[in-house]
């Protein structure tokens, strides 16, 4: 167990490990996205209370389970990092950070875009909308941090503590949040409960969450090693590395 | 399928400029990600292998063959 | 070594000693931080007549009419508080770090995340304090009615203890950057906004003849919850800003 961790921690082995395994996320992605993107679109019957508006939530629901899921992902790397030094660890959460921006920001935008025929306006304090843009302020809190510092191990150490602070308070602000409005529509579908919608509204939902987490993994695999290129260019593994492919 | 025809499908029942917009920037959002990946993978691979070069002909220049750890 | 040291040298040395205890220690940073409070009053009055001045420009920027400032002056209070702690939360170590005391607490044989609740204690004491004491008398200035002064100034007070600790973790992160004081709000404001709510709507059930101790009973939980966790983050944070 611990020798794959220390295993997992290094870099050389994690940029062979993630080039293998990227290309079948990527692809899975893929392939998801676009089952989800038709069925949700097109197959998927009307509800028949909010008629076609009701399409929107095959993009809202899954955005918005990134957006949380992301920022738990920030706050786990940052206590590795902190606790384990494992520097992996601190470029994926450098690298994911923004991933989890846009994902709030697509989850805002298209929900109140799903508001203005719901709802009848484009913004309503509705809970999980304030929690959402709450937590877009988290994200920009992390992000801005880690480039404040001139030494960029300080500004990864403070983005880690900043993360896991953030995860601590999400679950207050979210029921605080929701305890103020208590008006919200209690939310319409999770992983383990089964849902009340039917079958085949649902189905394409699933489809489309996880497309978007092997969007997530795929992402996260390419852009670290992105970074660990970017980091540890002049470590020798490295110039071998690119020595064989010149 | 839901709809009858295309244009009924771009419609979507009056709700179309809604459904459409909130897919498009999502959808948007997940190519120009992509994009972005690729482009910044790319640039730093070229930057890396032309900082090698140099410093490989450097080295040879040197004769040397001093290795910097 | 700046001309105030002569003072507050015994306290440093002590906090040093190897030998003395965590309570002499905790005690002696707690003197020391007062002290220096008490050195420089409009330091610590600055806060108090900000949070004075953004209550006035409610009634010119609203309206004068009682009705209109009653129905706002819950959640007016409360946002005046909150901006006004973050203004002295940019100097709760600022002092310290570049003087080096920072440093010395963080050499200190003393657990720091229990050095640094004596000086949140004292910045609470310093500023929350005298801002939930203060509150009820800009409370009658924007009409606020019966009923809600107690439970204006008692909310308050407690909410403001969790205002400081979540600040200062905050604060520590900030304390070496140059433009920290702006960073400082952005960090922190969103984790604030739980106290918020339920602070002003502590005041919400008092004002409809509601139960409040219940709301000011989550406020505490809160409290508890950030006086056993924040201190950690609050030394790490430190450490991070001095040694990098």
């Amino acid at each position: 167990m611990w020798a794959f961790f220390h295993k997992l921690g290094s870099p050389r082995w994690f940029y062979g490990i993630a080039a293998r395994l990227a290309p079948w996320c990527w692809g899975l992605a893929l392939a998801l996205i676009v089952v989800g993107s038709v069925w949700g679109l097109a197959f998927a019957p009307s509800d028949y209370q909010q008629g076609n508006s009701f399409r929107i939530i095959y993009v809202h629901v899954p955005a918005a389970f990134l957006a949380q899921s992301i920022f738990i992902a920030l706050a786990a790397s940052g206590f590795v990092f902190m606790v384990w030094k494992v520097k992996i660890a601190d470029m994926a959460a450098a690298m994911m950070a923004p991933l989890g921006a846009a994902m709030t920001a697509i989850a805002l935008l298209s929900g109140s875009v799903w508001g203005k025929p719901t709802w009848g306006t484009w913004w309503q304090w509705d809970a999980r909308l304030t929690s959402m843009l709450i937590l877009l302020f988290l994200y920009v809190g992390v992000m801005l941090i880690r480039r404040a510092f001139p030494r960029p191990l300080s500004g990864s150490k403070a983005a880690s503590v900043l993360a896991m602070v953030g995860v601590i308070n999400i679950p207050i602000i979210k029921y605080s949040v929701e305890w103020w409005n208590t008006l919200h529509q209690p939310a319409s579908f999770t992983l383990t409960e089964r849902p009340a919608m039917p079958t085949e509204m649902w189905l394409p939902l699933l489809i489309m969450v996880l497309g978007f987490y092997a969007f997530f993994a795929a992402f996260t695999l390419t852009r670290t090693r992105t970074e660990i290129l970017r980091r540890e260019g002049s470590k020798r593994w490295v110039k071998e590395l690119f020595k064989e492919d010149a | 399928m839901a709809f009858e025809s295309l244009a009924e499908l771009w419609q979507m029942g009056s709700h179309g400029p809604y459904v459409w917009t909130a897919w498009g920037a999502t959808l948007g959002v997940l190519l120009l990600s992509v994009l972005l990946v690729c482009g910044e993978s790319r640039d730093v691979r070229r930057t890396l292998r032309r900082r090698l070069r140099r410093e490989g002909a450097a080295a040879l220049k040197s004769t040397e063959g001093r290795h910097e750890g | 070594m700046s001309a105030c040291s002569t003072d507050v040298e015994p306290a440093v040395v002590a906090v040093k000693e190897a030998g003395a205890g965590l309570g002499m220690a905790l005690w002696a940073t707690f003197q020391r931080d007062l002290v220096g409070v008490a050195r420089r009053p409009a330091d610590a009055l600055t806060p108090l007549v900000f949070f004075a001045m953004v209550i006035t420009l409610f009634p010119l920027g609203i309206s004068p009419e009682p009705e209109r400032l009653a129905w706002i002056a819950p959640g007016v209070l409360w946002v005046a508080a909150l901006l006004s702690a973050l203004l002295s939360l940019d100097g709760l170590f600022r002092a310290d770090y570049e003087d080096g005391t920072l440093e010395q607490l963080l050499l200190a044989p003393h657990p720091l995340s229990l050095l640094v609740v004596a000086k949140v204690l004292v910045h609470w004491l310093t500023t929350g304090l005298p801002l939930a004491l203060m509150a009820p008398l800009l409370g009658v200035l924007l009409a606020l009615p019966q009923g809600s002064y107690l439970a204006l100034s008692v909310t308050l007070a407690v909410g403001s203890g969790c205002i400081s600790l979540i600040g200062a973790i905050g604060a520590g992160l900030t304390v070496g950057l140059a433009r920290g004081g702006m960073l400082l709000s952005l960090l922190v404001l969103p984790l604030f906004m739980p106290v918020l709510i339920f602070g002003t709507g502590a005041m919400g059930a008092a004002l409809s003849g509601g139960e409040w101790l219940p709301h000011l009973a989550v406020i505490g939980a809160m409290l508890a919850l950030a006086l056993a966790s924040a201190p950690l983050a609050i030394a790490a944070s430190l450490r991070i800003s001095v040694h990098g």
